[in-house]
């Protein structure tokens, strides 16, 4: 019985001889993964650091104090935190109901070759890059808004007092429309995905009953998205309050209280993009970071309620289907 | 049979169901016409900028410079520092953020249980929805206090706000790869890692491309990092990037508010380069994501 | 090229030598004992078809005349030349294999096919004598009168009272909505099993209580017709036979069309059956036809048509 070879072994080979390579990937890619985690940590971390002094000084009070005064180091961010309300509000006002419609063209009411083209025309207005927007804003809307709209809208409008005033050329208004334009884009892209996943079953449901289109829409489509449309909601929100550069570029940045629509004003983020050159006391230094920190906790807390909104939403409806 | 002439009831005939109809287009209208109201809204801005920003074009926007200190203040003076800045920081943030926007993309999609996946979706999402001037404070903070300011610390506050777009951008292409390739690739006994550098990656190229073009569309047009971290800068073409530099959007920021007529050409010369830049990389990304979609759906 | 009867004779039928027996099927390569494979199901078969009336159509009214009808999607038919009338207060069932247009032609009778951009008829679908795509017609107005049940239930995210109350309310039927809503749902019987609960979601129903709720949904416009495209398919058996049931106690009040796939379901429900197959043509494209179409008790009994034969022998589909 001579064996001019030894028999192939068919024993499996050892379990866990791990590959360099494999291990080496999996390391890196979770290094990478806890990076953002680790940003977010760093940036509350250290923005709170530099307001700290400020935070230490005026506590809460900052939100109700109203001053903005390096020569007496008093500061407060009431009135730039009013005007950060009613530019974003107003911007929403504006803006959701016109993205809502523009989503539903492009899912449902138009015509599909036009589909593609509008959208990408939708998106390349995300892109605009807000220093250009701004940019527009201020030397082209703002002018064209002073002598042809406020004057317009003084005239009719004036009996409501936050509509009189003098036209102007940078203001709240033309913050306010900017902010729209920037919204707008988001919010519509975001109704257009969420009106797109409406189940065709339910949409033929409803036309089957002799509904018209716009019926079915409303009555179906509508409610059927709604918790989804409140999350793009709140995402264009905090995208709104963000806003600093085209904001400052068109608004004025005077620190007082919004009585006019059309008078220059100010907001939190726009306060801190004006004052990047350097201001002149250490408080007012950190002031302007103690604006950063109200800033981040408004976008926290608008993000992630909308992510938690959508994230329910994703579970009801995966769970009665 | 022939049809009935007369009085159809098929017909929307009571004034109800005419109100109903008539009610429906016109919503349908509104939407269009929504819909117009953006499109002319960016017609019109890409009208202004292009009219204005044309005539200012010339040879010595290109070969000019301008200090920092004359931004806004009247002086002669080109984008030649300008542009450089922002490619040079523009390609920094990309360089920093690409690898890693594409290694979370990885550990995401293949590596992760689904708890923690949603983990840092959720993250990315929050990182995204951070104001672009908070980051600019806290890369301030970090970088630039107590060393000055650098385009260094300029991109790395760029690339903060654009790794959340990549990551994102990635992992929508990464989970289009069939599954069949990555199932075929580990039982021939390849390795995670070597199924993810030699199938699925190349089958992907052409979207990480995408996520690329995207990425730098979006960092070359962010101003508010970079008014902290790189807005004091010489009067010469600056190339080390631990110095700050000039670049195309503070350039237009600061000169939007100058009322020197020389200052806003410059302004609208700037805008007209950056937009040319953002508008054709929007477009080439969405033709190669389309394009890449439909290379990926055809190996199923 | 079809095989079609037409329309206004009288469904005698061709009387062929076969008619006094059973049809013997040839050895199949099964290697199965033929006889055993298809004597049951076409025994039970002839027993349930021969429990309907051999001339149901006599002295009714016409509701539906087609007159060489073809459907076609982007210009390639789906289903072509079909001649066929439904007459009132009937359930006619539309049999046969997958893919022969029996639902597409279904749904040109509501004009749902206009919500599938390239969707065409050509040839004249007329209601009650009036042409149902003339230039005037008012797709709204068709779908009231005309009701469709779906295959897979599609109550809406809405409570069962406002899933049943959403047509009334649409065509102005305000007035009594609560009995309308208990008239529909006793008609779909289902108000006793729901009629302490009208508040809640129709998505926490069973699937066969959601049919039924999709039913009296549609019962609620108190329309003329009915359309049922497959209605059990999606059900268990339990509540397939209550959709059964329900099918044979609505025709007394409307008319009803049904797609089944189920040969059993049709000879147990329908008193008018129309059986439908796909024609390949030379390049390779398929299309439906009407193969042949009469009383129940005939077509499955005595069919003319030898595919007809076929398929409900259980040769073939």
């Amino acid at each position: 019985m001579a064996t001019d070879a030894p028999a192939p072994s068919i024993a499996l080979p050892k379990k866990g001889r791990p590959r360099f390579g494999d291990i080496g990937l999996r390391w890196l890619a979770l290094a990478a993964a806890v990076l953002p985690v680790v940003i977010m940590v760093l940036i509350a971390y250290e923005v709170t650091r530099q307001a700290w002094p400020s935070i230490q000084e005026f506590g809460l009070g900052f939100i109700t104090g109203n001053e903005w005064n390096a020569v007496t180091d008093k500061f407060g961010a009431r009135d730039l935190i009013l005007g950060t309300a009613v530019t974003s509000v107003v911007a929403l006002l504006i803006a959701v109901p016109m993205a809502i419609a523009i989503g539903l063209f492009l899912a449902e009411f138009s015509p599909r070759w036009l589909r593609t083209p509008v959208g990408l025309m939708v998106e390349l207005l995300a892109a605009i890059p807000s220093v250009v927007l701004g940019l527009w804003g201020i030397l082209v809307m703002g002018p064209f808004l002073a002598e042809h709209v406020e004057p317009w809208m003084i005239d009719h409008l004036g009996f409501i007092p936050f509509f009189d005033g003098f036209p102007s050329n940078q203001g709240l208004l033309p913050a306010c429309l900017i902010l729209t334009i920037m919204v707008v884009p988001i919010v519509a892209s975001i109704s257009r995905e969420l009106f797109l996943s409406v189940p065709g079953d339910l949409k033929q449901g409803a036309m089957a009953l002799g509904s018209t289109r716009w019926e079915m829409v409303r009555s179906v489509m509508v409610p059927q998205v709604s918790g989804g449309l409140v999350a793009g909601t709140m995402l264009g929100f905090g995208r709104a309050v963000g806003e600093a550069i085209a904001v400052t570029q068109v608004i004025g940045g005077a620190l007082r209280t919004p009585s006019s629509i059309y008078a220059p004003a100010d907001t939190m983020a726009s306060r801190i993009a004006a004052q990047y050159a350097g201001t002149p006391t250490a408080l007012s230094k950190a002031s302007l970071a103690y604006l950063a920190v109200l800033l981040l906790i408004i976008s926290l807390i608008t993000n992630i309620a909308a992510q938690l909104i959508s994230g329910r939403l994703q579970r009801r409806s995966r769970g009665l289907a | 049979m022939s049809a009935q002439a007369g009085r159809n009831p098929l017909a929307a005939s009571t004034s109800r169901s005419r109100r109903r109809k008539l009610w429906g287009r016109l919503m349908e209208g509104l939407a269009s016409f929504a819909a117009l109201v953006a499109i002319a809204v960016l017609l019109i801005v890409i009208a202004s900028v292009a009219k204005r920003g044309l005539p200012a074009i010339n040879l010595d926007l290109f070969t000019q410079v301008t200090a920092a200190f004359s931004f806004g203040a009247g002086q002669e003076g080109g984008l030649k520092n300008a542009i450089i800045g922002t490619l040079i920081m523009t390609g920094l943030a990309t360089l920093m953020a690409v690898p890693v926007g594409v290694l979370i993309a990885i550990f995401d999609t293949e590596f992760a249980p689904p708890k923690v996946s949603m983990a840092i979706r959720m993250t990315l999402n929050v990182l995204a929805g951070v104001p672009t001037i908070v980051i600019g404070v806290f890369v301030f903070g970090l970088l630039v206090v107590g060393r000055g300011q650098s385009a260094w610390a300029a991109a790395f506050a760029l690339a903060i706000i654009i790794l959340p777009v990549i990551a994102r951008a990635t992992e929508e292409v990464l989970l289009l790869v069939p599954s069949h390739l990555r199932e075929g690739s580990m039982a021939l006994g390849a390795t995670r890692a070597r199924t993810v550098m030699t199938v699925i990656l190349p089958s992907a190229v052409g979207g990480l491309i995408t996520a690329t073009i995207v990425g730098i569309a979006r960092a070359a047009g962010e101003t508010a990092p970079i008014l902290f971290t790189s807005s004091v800068f010489a009067n010469a073409v600056v190339t080390d990037p631990s110095q700050p530099m000039a670049s195309l959007p503070f350039a237009i920021f600061t000169n939007s508010e100058s009322p020197s007529q020389h200052d806003q050409q410059v302004a609208w010369a700037a805008a007209l380069v950056l937009m040319t830049v953002v508008l054709i990389g929007s477009i080439a990304a969405r033709l190669l994501s389309v394009r890449t979609r439909r290379q990926i759906e055809q190996t199923r | 090229m079809s095989d079609t009867m037409h329309p206004d004779s009288p469904a005698e039928g061709t009387m062929t030598d076969q008619q006094q027996q059973q049809p013997e099927p040839p050895a199949d390569e099964s290697g199965q004992s033929p006889e055993v494979a298809d004597a049951a199901p076409a025994s039970r078969l002839t027993e349930l078809a021969s429990g309907h009336t051999s001339a149901p159509t006599e002295g009714r009214e016409t509701v539906f005349a087609l007159d060489d009808v073809t459907v076609s999607y982007n210009g390639i038919p789906a289903i072509r030349n079909v001649n066929l009338n439904i007459h009132r207060n009937l359930v006619t069932a539309f049999i046969g294999p997958s893919g022969c247009g029996k639902t597409t032609l279904l749904r040109s009778f509501n004009r749902l096919n206009d919500l599938i951009p390239g969707a065409a008829v050509d040839g004249t679908i007329t209601y009650h004598g009036y042409d149902l795509n003339g230039d005037d017609v008012d797709p709204v107005e068709v779908r009231r009168r005309i009701g469709m049940v779906f295959q897979r239930p599609n109550p809406f995210p809405k409570s069962i009272y406002d899933n049943v109350a959403f047509g009334p309310r649409l065509h102005g039927m305000k007035d009594d909505l609560d009995a309308r809503v208990e008239r529909a749902l006793t008609h779909a019987a289902l108000w006793d099993e729901v009629k302490d609960r009208l508040k809640q979601s129709g998505l926490s129903l069973s699937g066969g209580q959601q049919q039924r709720l999709c039913i009296a949904r549609a019962l609620a416009v108190e329309p003329d017709v009915l359309l049922m495209d497959e209605p059990a398919s999606a059900l268990d058996p339990i509540s397939t036979q209550a959709i059964e049931d329900l099918t044979e106690s609505l025709k007394q009040e409307y008319t009803i069309v049904i797609v089944t796939h189920n040969m059993q379901q049709a000879a147990r429900v329908a008193d008018v059956t129309a059986f439908y197959s796909v024609d390949v043509a030379e390049g390779g494209g398929r299309c439906g036809v009407l193969v042949e179409h009469g009383p129940t008790s005939e077509l499955f009994i005595r069919p003319s048509d030898p595919r007809t034969e076929a398929y409900v022998t259980g040769r073939f589909g």
